[in-house]
């Protein structure tokens, strides 16, 4: 990694299912990959790094890697560290929403206007990471 | 948990990148919010992944259903991986193969087709979540 430009960052987020913190991390996420930062980033489902291959498991050796996670029990930040590699940056979505001063969305899904300050926030912080990660690349 | 308790866990895809992912997911909050909610819970897949021990206890001392969203798995393999077995393996896109006039499309959020779709399927799986939960 040290020796070939880095162009790519990695994007792992936690899915989240049974909270709304979830839903934001996998919207905000999204938006990153689709819409701000498209060029720059990849993601990988997390479970595949146990029900992938070697192949998945070496994405954070690939990629520098930013993890997204939607509580405390930080699962995308552990099993990236635990199964592929540590991660360059490591975001919470709760402690980006504090610091915004936004609530956490109460719905898990059929995301609208809303819930659109919330995703914004954490997809913003998101592309930032990207872009200093890359720099420091 | 006892019997009087006993909830059938379903555990759908975590997949960002695909609609049968999203599918997945949609299929599960129609299942646990709306068709089934009194004898349905949700677990966030990834809980398995950092061997969380009451994600582990709940799909090991419960039925589990799991929906996946392309053919690596994910969720069938994790549940393995942490002690359990599911009642029932489902992938999403088998609902489509048999709603064909539903084709799910979109990342973030499914198209009206999507949605539509994810309530068919979950209306498909409320008679086997009846029959897991009733199960001693």
């Amino acid at each position: 990694m040290m020796d070939i430009q880095v162009t790519k960052v990695g994007i792992v987020s936690c899915s989240g299912e049974e909270r709304p913190e979830g839903t934001v991390c996998r919207m905000a996420c999204r938006k990153v990959l689709d819409q701000l930062r498209p060029n720059e980033t990849v993601t990988i489902c997390l479970p595949l790094f146990i029900a992938g291959g070697e192949e998945e498991r070496a994405f954070a050796s690939k990629y520098p890697t930013i993890t997204v996670d939607g509580c405390d029990k930080r699962c995308a930040a552990k099993a990236t560290e635990a199964l592929s590699g540590k991660p360059s940056r490591s975001l919470l979505v709760p402690e980006i929403l504090e610091k915004h001063g936004l609530a956490v969305p109460t719905a898990r899904r059929d995301y609208g206007p809303a819930e659109e300050p919330a995703v914004r926030a954490v997809a913003d912080e998101i592309a930032q990471a990207v872009d200093q990660t890359l720099e420091e690349a | 948990m006892d019997k009087t308790s006993r909830k059938v866990v379903v555990l759908p895809c975590s997949g960002i990148g695909k609609a049968y992912g999203t599918l997945a997911r949609e299929t599960a909050y129609e299942l646990a919010e709306r068709v089934r909610p009194e004898k349905t819970t949700l677990t966030c897949l990834p809980l398995l992944v950092i061997n969380d021990p009451d994600a582990q206890k709940l799909v090991t001392e419960n039925p589990v259903i799991t929906i996946d969203g392309c053919p690596r798995d994910c969720a069938r393999k994790s549940l393995e991986a942490a002690g359990g077995t599911a009642a029932q393996a489902c992938q999403a896109i088998k609902f489509y193969t048999a709603h064909k006039d539903l084709k799910p499309e979109g990342l973030a959020q499914l198209n009206e087709a999507g949605r539509k779709l994810a309530q068919v399927a979950a209306e498909d799986l409320a008679a086997t979540v009846d029959r897991l939960a009733a199960d001693g």
